[in-house]
This record gives structure tokens, C-alpha cells and sequence, in this order.
């Protein structure tokens, strides 16, 4: 049962903190205040350049993205017939090749840095999930470039996929199929885990280095995952 | 247990870190992100510009019955009389006893059943027959043979199939030995024809509407063959040369699937019949297990164990030393 206190200037609080809209608000501003979510500096052990490889990996993404909007504008057959598309093909494919390479290298890395350590589990499992639909986005796109490329793959990916029992409702074999998962569906997910996990890095910082001493886990007891980015 | 007398948790190097109590130094995000945003175009131009990018045309249904028409009518035959690749593969195609891959007890694409349905005689080679006008001595050794008994089908097929074995390509023309093949002579002939001018693979496509994006079937009566896994080979793209993360001619393809790949390449999955459906559960098994790793014991030590880390994040190191 409600009481009525007679303060009417309370209402308006009250009726706000049971806002869908005001409560994703306030957690969002929780979550990512603004000069963790575009931090203008950064711990002093941020100084290698594996560093580097995270921030490639991003932009590669965004020009696998921008090469394949452009080749989706002008349709699949575009680019065997034109030599503008060709090259556009060509620099959808080689941003393929970075994306991977910058992100394979970044993969490496934060395992050797154990970043999941301090309750960043949860970015090393996006990060990881990430790289698997990447791997799907891009099988997808070799599927889709009608030539024999596509034909070899696809015949030969076929015995894989349908001995899980998963080629009942993907067909390597239908290229429009392939080609809605590779430029609908599986952009999608690539950018929204993507997106998921730039968000938790920046929500829990770069881990930090281990501590002298760490090899010896006997010695040491704290309270537990504390975030590494603590103001100075 | 309230909050109050919670006992802290053991802290443990693989899991938890102690709080950065160091300097910081400046970091413009955006700049780093724009200048990276730049230096991979650059790149990416560069690579397109001195190495484009591949594309081999497609083969067809009509240049492999130009170029080979004896390994075609070879594998029609197959087609027609139901021991060709696909007729015999079982799931999602059709039902094939004892087709489907497994480990043990563990056969998932029979959970899922036949979901392309594909008759390899009917789809292959009646049905396209079926659609040829003008062609009375097909249309009746169509007749004739859709009208005998299994058995005697299978009699004209078995003496078909020995007689195509030595069967010579004569100036793109199909020259078999004669045979008691009854009209499956005709019929395979018939169709090499028509698969030499180009109608087989509109044929195939067709799902009975003017649009179609659907190639299953042409491309499973392609993979039947030699023709197509010959071309394979010689661009170096056959499960035995590592092909799965090969391109063809000399670029760069699949990387990313090497150790997908290399389950292929050693016993017992080499070897094996059930290959395919192995090295998925081995790769879901592992994929699972990235993904789950910080809760690992001993494989989340590995870091720490090797101490790569050291070099890392070296100059921190150096820096803690030389305080």
C-alpha cells in the first residue's frame, strides 16, 4: 500500500526511477562514464605495440564493411564484369585478409597477457566468439563469389556441414542463401559482438602486467578481480 | 552469510589482478583510431593494386561434357542407376541405409533427416529428358525403360556402365562400345547432348519459376564427376593438399582454417570414413574450450608459465627494476 506523503515534487522522481528509459540511462552513464567510454589517457604499461593490433582489427572490420557495401550497391555479378569492381572486390578481399591477420595477432596476444584476468572473462569470450563468426562471415563470402572458387568450396564444405546435421537448413549448395548470411545475418552478429567487446574493454580497461610475485600464488591474498583502470 | 563476514577470495595470478597504482600517460583514442583507419587503407590499396584478387571462371555442366564427355556419361550412368556420390550419400539428400557419418551412438544429420530431397535418376537424368521437345527416340527409350522391371533396369545400367568404361571421346562426340544396354544407350547419349549445348545446366537450376538462385543440384552432378576434382587438384585445393585454406592460383586463402585443415591430415581421421563429422566435434570441442579457457585450470597458467609476457610488457618490467 502506497502513503501518500503530500510532497508533490517526489512524483515526478518517483515516476522516473520506474522508467524503462530512465533506468537504461542511468545504467548506460554507470557503465560507461564518459571519459572511461573515450578515455584521453591510458596505465603507463600500455606501451608495446601489441597494443596496436586491437585498434587494426577494428578499422580492417570497417573496411570489410565499407568495400562489401559498396560491392552490395552494385550486386553480386558486378564484379566479374567490371574492372572498377574487380578492384573493389579486390580491396573487399585483401581487408579480409588484414582483419584476420590483425585479429589473429590481437587473439595471440591477449592470451599471452591472460587479459581475462580482473573480470574481463566475459571480453575474452566475445573477442573469441567474434573470431568464430567472422570465420562463418567469411566462409560465406568465398560460397558467394560465383566462380569455381565458390563451386570447389562448396561442394567440398558441403560432407562437413551436413555431417552435423546442420545442412538440413544451411545449404552451402544455395547460393542465395550463402548470400544473405554472408552480406544479412552474419554482419550483423560480427558487428554487434564486435561492438560488445570494444564496449567491455573499454568498461574494464587493458588488464595490467602481472604483478612481481604473482608466480608465487601462495604468498598472495587479496579481495579479488578489482578493474585495472583506478584513478590515479 | 552477509556481506560483512563474506571472506575474501584467494586470489589466484590466472584470474585476478591487483590494482594499477602506476602512472598514466596521455592517449588520444580517435587520433590512434583515424591514423589506424588510414594506414589500412593504404595497405589494403596497395595489395589490391599490385595483387588484385582471384577469380577463375566457373565450370559448367556444359564444358565438362565438351571437354570430357566420356567422364560425363561415366558419372550420368552412375546417376541414373543410383551409386553415384550423391545417389548413395544419405541425409539431407535422400535416405540412403547406413550413409550418414558417425561416432558411435552420435549420427546428427540423421536427427535432422532428408531436407533437399534428391532422386539422382529421376532429377539428373529422366527429369531433364523429360523437358528435351522433338526427340522421339528419347522420349521412347525413356518409355521403354521407365516402363521395364527393376531388375531389367538394372541389367541395361550394369552393361552400360561396363561398356561406357571403355567408351573414346571421337572430335567431343561420346563413342561407347556396343552393349546389350537396351535404351540406356540412348538415353545417356541423349543427355551428354543435351548437356554439351548448354541445356542441362538451365535445366538443373530450374525450380520451376523464372528466378533461381538454388545450384544444388548442378553442383552435386559436378562433384560426382572426375572433371571437377581434377581442376581442383591442380590448384592445389584437394582435402590432401591442405586445400581447405588454399585459393586458387598463388593467393592467400583461408589461413584462419589451418588447423580446421590439418585434423584431415592425421590418423585417424586420414583414414577415416566418419572424417568429417571428427573433425567438427574436435574443432566444436576446441572452439568451446577458447572460448571457456579462463576457466581452465593449468591451460590459463600457460601465459604465465611461459612468460611471454615479459616481453610484452618489457619496459613496465624494466621500469619496476629499475626503481
Amino acid at each position: 500500500m502506497s502513503i501518500d506523503t503530500g510532497d508533490r515534487t517526489e512524483a515526478p522522481a518517483r515516476a522516473e526511477s520506474r522508467q524503462w528509459t530512465a533506468r537504461m540511462r542511468h545504467a548506460a552513464e554507470s557503465a560507461f562514464p564518459p571519459d572511461q567510454l573515450l578515455p584521453d589517457r591510458q596505465p603507463a604499461y600500455m606501451a608495446s605495440w601489441i597494443y596496436v593490433f586491437g585498434v587494426l582489427t577494428v578499422v580492417s572490420l570497417a573496411w570489410v564493411i565499407i568495400t562489401g557495401c559498396v560491392l552490395a550497391i552494385m550486386g553480386p555479378s558486378w564484379w566479374h564484369v567490371s574492372s572498377t569492381g574487380h578492384f573493389v572486390n579486390s580491396l573487399h578481399l585483401w581487408s579480409v585478409e588484414a582483419f584476420f591477420f590483425f585479429m589473429v595477432i590481437h587473439l595471440w596476444g591477449k592470451f599471452f597477457m591472460a587479459a581475462w584476468r580482473g573480470n574481463r572473462r566475459l571480453t575474452w569470450a566475445s573477442g573469441v566468439i567474434c573470431f568464430l563468426v567472422s570465420v562463418g562471415a567469411a566462409f560465406t563470402g568465398y560460397l558467394s563469389q560465383q566462380n569455381f572458387d565458390s563451386q570447389w568450396i562448396s561442394t567440398q564444405a558441403k560432407d562437413g556441414i551436413n555431417s552435423t546435421g546442420a545442412g538440413a537448413v544451411f545449404n552451402v549448395l544455395n547460393f542465395g542463401q550463402m548470400l544473405m548470411w554472408h552480406i544479412v545475418l552474419l554482419p550483423i552478429v560480427v558487428a554487434l559482438i564486435a561492438g560488445m567487446h570494444v564496449l567491455l574493454v573499454r568498461r574494464h580497461g587493458i588488464v595490467p602486467p602481472f604483478a612481481e610475485g604473482d608466480d608465487d600464488a601462495e604468498a598472495a591474498v587479496a579481495t579479488g578481480a578489482v578493474p585495472a583502470e583506478e584513478p590515479a | 552469510m552477509s556481506p560483512d563476514t563474506k571472506k575474501p577470495r584467494r586470489f589466484t595470478p590466472d584470474r585476478d589482478v591487483k590494482p594499477w597504482k602506476g602512472a598514466y600517460v596521455p592517449y588520444d583514442i580517435l587520433k590512434e583510431a583515424f591514423v589506424a583507419f588510414l594506414a589500412v587503407a593504404v595497405l589494403i590499396i596497395l595489395l589490391a593494386v599490385v595483387f588484385s584478387s582471384p577469380d577463375e571462371p566457373a565450370v559448367t555442366l556444359k564444358t565438362w561434357s565438351v571437354v570430357n564427355p566420356v567422364d560425363f556419361a561415366q558419372t550420368a550412368i552412375t546417376e541414373l542407376d543410383g551409386t553415384s556420390g550423391t545417389a548413395s550419400y544419405g541425409p539431407p539428400y535422400n535416405s540412403t541405409p547406413d550413409a550418414s557419418q558417425h561416432m558411435g551412438f552420435f549420427e546428427p544429420d540423421q536427427w535432422f533427416g532428408v531436407h533437399q530431397p534428391i532422386d539422382t535418376a529421376q532429377d539428373f537424368v529422366i527429369g531433364p529428358l523429360r523437358t528435351l521437345p522433338n526427340q522421339p527416340v528419347t522420349q521412347a527409350a525413356l518409355n521403354l525403360y521407365q516402363s521395364a522391371s527393376s531388375g531389367q533396369q538394372t541389367a541395361w545400367t550394369t552393361a552400360y556402365e561396363k561398356a561406357v568404361a571403355n567408351a573414346t571421346d571421337v572430335n567431343g562426340r561420346l563413342k561407347v562400345p556396343a552393349g546389350r544396354y537396351g535404351p540406356v544407350g540412348a538415353m545417356i547419349g541423349s543427355l551428354t547432348g543435351m548437356a554439351q549445348t548448354g541445356g542441362l545446366d538451365g535445366t538443373l537450376l530450374s525450380e520451376g519459376q523464372f528466378y533461381n538462385t538454388n545450384y544444388t543440384k548442378p553442383l552435386l552432378f559436378l562433384a560426382d564427376g572426375s572433371y571437377l576434382a581434377n581442376l581442383g587438384a591442380a590448384q592445389h585445393l584437394s582435402g590432401d593438399q591442405w586445400g581447405m585454406m588454399n585459393e586458387t592460383g598463388n593467393y592467400p586463402g583461408q589461413a584462419w582454417l589451418w588447423l580446421y585443415t590439418m585434423w584431415y591430415q592425421v590418423s585417424p581421421m586420414n583414414q577415416s570414413t566418419n572424417a568429417d563429422l571428427e573433425v567438427w566435434v574436435i574443432m566444436m570441442v576446441l572452439s568451446v574450450g577458447l572460448i571457456f579457457l579462463p576457466f581452465i585450470p593449468i591451460l590459463r597458467s600457460i601465459p604465465r608459465w611461459t612468460r611471454v609476457y615479459k616481453l610484452i610488457w618489457r619496459r613496465h618490467y624494466r621500469e619496476l627494476a629499475g626503481t
